[in-house]
């Protein structure tokens, strides 16, 4: 019953979101000839609203036959088991395709359920394009979910005990990846709401910036949370000791970031100064379409890994097809609209806005690095050869742009709007340079670090000192909050790459066959095993190492385990971790090496959390910077609601 | 109309930042295009490395099965050694020092990441085996498990 309530809502979605559709465009076509609105096209935001609770409805309704574990819907049977802990029966329901298109779908709704109830700043017919594009997208992903992914699919007759979840994925940082990351795809896609609409109405001024920045700051942040944790996991799930691979389902998550970091810093030039209109607008298109690159490439199949649940090629061609709709659609309207454009402000060179324009130049080159890096083992196998791209091609090449860019971002905030001298930040500009200068020497005189490592720790070391500056001659109590986001987010810039630099250039890895009671040194830490047990979980037994940690200042026991899972019969490597205020003690246990020896891979990681906390910062800021804006537009408009109180007043009078 | 004294008329800035960026992504192109021939890692059955060996230090990726009763964990309790075949029965034999993924079991398939050392033992630096019963690595479809048992088993009797 719960599974057919759930499917019923899906398609009144459905039907609402045409009518969403169909009211938008009467709204914008009818108001441009005499002033008249069309009725039906008021009905564009309650249509919105109530299509984000039907979802919402929808989803609860998938979350509930997961919680039951209802066998008799062949998505439960498939994906999760009757003796799975409750936590991760719930987390199982968006842990497969059909359930995360759901979610995904869901938090599109519940996106223009709010834009409709509470954007108030553009006028009806701008409004009204922004519903009519939400509601074309959303269609396409419903229509997705109805015909070629029905979560609610009944089993007949019901399975017994139901297949049970990869249980790489049973796992807490599962029940948070895949949500953050939708949230930020779905944040991208209802700025390009905006900027469809900013096309179709030819209003590209610092207005639409204002509307659109709340959800690209949203967008941003969740893909920064959704990427760290997906890294963190992969770090201590993987058992690999690594904490980013280069794997093309990174690189999909990877790539919207880039393309939302480069938009939210045009959308405040736009903001700011009306400069960078076309500029923006296309990268809010482009930003747009990574997040569906990045759909396709993790939602068809079309890469094997455990990201893949999906091998079904009709699903493919659907998402491809979405694909070409929605990004040829985009860049076709920007194509013809773009010409029509006011032109936006002028700026020197030397300016804020030209150290902006770099560092968005520089992330499209990123971004083409990544995206070509990519596409290319795919286009490869199209023409018959097989490759891999890894680390040796990622790392020097997107350094060649990430470098500069860095460079530019200890001076950029710096600099004035519109037109500015080097010579007005001289004194600071000296300090960051030796600052910068003192540190790679250090590091060359003192350390055999690698180039990239070198650069990234002096780089941030001397933005861990520029990302405050711009408080020079400020008072402290009339700084802005989103200026104080800003330099928190580029503060934590200095620590995430300080953390990757710093693992990067000083890891210590030992790969040993010891007895139980014999000690190998790693790091500042001896490591004794003293035995090898087995244990029992739920639904899964492990051998588990017992291992003594000594030395700088710890006494501790680690118990990494190797474990066995029943249902699907699978194994996986727990590692075992010791956080210290300065890095990362990682070990993992591995097999019997003979003579009652036993492998183990140990890993002493200095300063690696750094990498996991600078993201949070980075974050933090983005919601600062939120904060602030919604604030300040807040408090603009009551200020202007009273001027016109008052002069209506002065009228009566 | 502002007529321009200082610099330049909006139209030619916004050309001159489409030019920059353009260029800029040009750059991005040659440079990714120069890289991915250059990093690329190519896939390797142990027939290709036969037929066609790569030379001896380059960054490649082999494929195949482990061959039955070849792996052995070599004295240091680190290293083991085994033997990848793919369908025409060439084997290849491999070294890899870590510690082994959880599905890497003889009959099974295998990818390794690592270099042919010029006594033509590929040395692997990672290995990835079959995550689970639905996932097998895109570069060994159609080397099924049953296909491999019955090349093999072609092979074995083929040899005294």
């Amino acid at each position: 019953m719960i599974a057919e309530i759930g499917l019923a809502a899906l398609w009144l979605a459905a039907g609402l979101c045409a009518l969403q559709f169909i009211a938008g465009v009467l709204g914008v076509r009818e108001a441009g000839a005499d002033g008249a609105v069309h009725p039906v096209s008021a009905l564009a935001r309650p249509a919105a609203v109530v299509q984000g609770l039907l979802l919402l409805v929808a989803f609860a309704c998938l979350l509930r036959v997961f919680a039951v574990t209802d066998l008799s819907v062949s998505l439960v049977a498939d994906n999760s088991h009757v003796d799975k802990p409750f936590i991760y029966r719930l987390a199982a329901a968006w842990g497969n395709h059909e359930g995360s298109m759901l979610l995904w779908v869901t938090i599109l709704g519940l996106a223009g359920g709010l834009v409709a109830l509470f954007e108030r700043r553009m006028d009806d017919r701008f409004m009204k394009a922004v519903l009519a594009a939400q509601a074309f997208i959303a269609l396409g992903f419903l229509a997705f979910l109805l015909f070629s992914s029905n979560p609610f699919a009944r089993l007949n007759p019901p399975a017994d005990f139901g297949a049970g979840l990869n249980p790489l994925l049973q796992d807490i940082g599962l029940a948070f990846h895949p949500p953050t990351l939708y949230l930020g795809y779905v944040g991208l896609s209802v700025a390009f709401s905006f900027v469809v609409a900013g096309l179709v109405t030819r209003q590209a001024g610092p207005e639409l910036a204002r509307v659109m920045r709340p959800w690209v700051l949203a967008a941003w942040v969740a893909l920064t949370l959704g990427i760290a944790a997906g890294s963190y996991w992969a770090y201590y799930e993987l058992g690999w000791g690594g904490w980013w691979f280069w794997d093309p389902v990174e690189n999909a998550s990877l790539m919207p970031w880039l393309a939302a970091t480069a938009l939210l810093h045009s959308v405040s030039v736009l903001a700011a100064r009306d400069a960078l209109r076309t500029w923006t607008i296309m990268l809010g298109v482009v930003a747009f379409s990574m997040s569906m690159v990045g759909t396709f490439l993790v939602r068809s199949g079309i890469l094997t890994s455990v990201h893949a649940f999906a091998v079904d090629p009709e699903r493919g061609a659907f998402i491809l097809g979405l694909l070409a709709i929605y990004v040829g659609g985009g860049f076709g309207l920007f194509a013809l609209r773009a010409g029509a454009l006011a032109e936006g402000k002028r700026f020197a060179l030397v300016s804020r806005e030209g150290a902006l324009v770099f560092n968005n130049v520089m992330l499209s080159g990123i971004l083409a690095v990544v995206l070509l890096g990519t596409l290319y083992p795919l286009a490869a196998e199209a023409l018959g050869t097989r490759v891999s791209i890894g680390p040796p091609y990622y790392n020097p090449v997107s350094a060649i742009f990430a470098v500069p860019m860095l460079l530019v971002l200890l001076v950029g905030p710096l600099l004035r709007w519109k037109r500015d001298s080097l010579s007005r930040i001289a004194v600071p500009l000296a300090i960051v340079g030796a600052l910068l200068a003192a540190s790679v020497t250090v590091l060359l005189l003192f350390t055999d670090a690698g180039v990239l490592p070198i650069l990234g720790l002096a780089i941030a070391v001397a933005l861990a000192l520029a990302s405050w500056l711009p408080l020079r001659g400020r008072k402290l109590k009339r700084v802005p909050l989103a200026l104080w986001g800003s330099m928190l987010a580029h503060f934590g810039v200095a620590v995430s790459l300080a953390g990757m630099a710093s693992e990067t250039a000083f890891s210590i890895e030992r790969l040993v066959a010891v007895e139980a009671g014999e000690s190998v040194a790693v790091g500042p830490y001896q490591v004794t095993l003293q035995e090898v047990d087995p244990v029992a979980g739920p639904n899964w037994t492990a051998l588990e190492g017992r291992l003594a940690i000594t030395g700088g200042g710890v006494d501790t026991v680690l118990r990494p385990q190797a474990r066995y899972f029943t249902d699907p019969p699978q194994s996986t490597s727990e590692s075992a971790l010791l956080t210290r205020w300065d890095g990362q003690f990682y070990a993992i246990l591995g097999d019997a090496a003979g003579e009652g020896r036993w492998q183990l891979r140990l890993w002493w990681k200095p300063f690696v959390t750094l990498i996991w906390y600078g993201a949070l910062l980075i974050a933090l800021g983005g919601l600062l910077s939120i904060f602030g804006h919604l604030r300040a537009s807040a408090r603009s408009r009551r200020i202007r609601e009273e001027v016109a109180r008052r002069r209506a007043e002065k009228a009566l009078l | 109309m502002n007529t321009q004294k200082t610099g330049l008329a909006p139209k030619h800035q916004r050309l001159i930042l489409v030019v920059v960026a353009l260029l800029v992504l040009v750059a991005a192109g040659m440079l990714a295009a120069w890289g991915l021939r250059s990093q690329a890692d190519y896939f390797y059955l142990p027939e290709d490395i036969a037929k066609n060996p790569p030379e001896p230090g380059r960054a490649i990726r082999l494929g195949g099965m482990v061959q039955q009763g070849s792996i052995r964990t070599l004295s240091d309790g680190v290293t083991i050694a085994f033997r990848v075949t793919g369908r025409e029965g060439n084997a290849i034999p491999v070294t890899y020092r870590g510690i082994v993924p959880d599905l890497f079991v003889e009959g099974s398939g295998v990818i390794a990441n690592g270099r042919l050392g010029t006594n033509g033992t590929f040395e692997a630096e990672t290995l990835l085996a079959k995550h689970d019963e639905n996932y097998t690595p895109r570069e060994l479809e159609g080397l099924s498990d049953q296909a491999m048992h019955e090349v093999l088993e072609e092979s074995a009797a083929g040899t005294p």
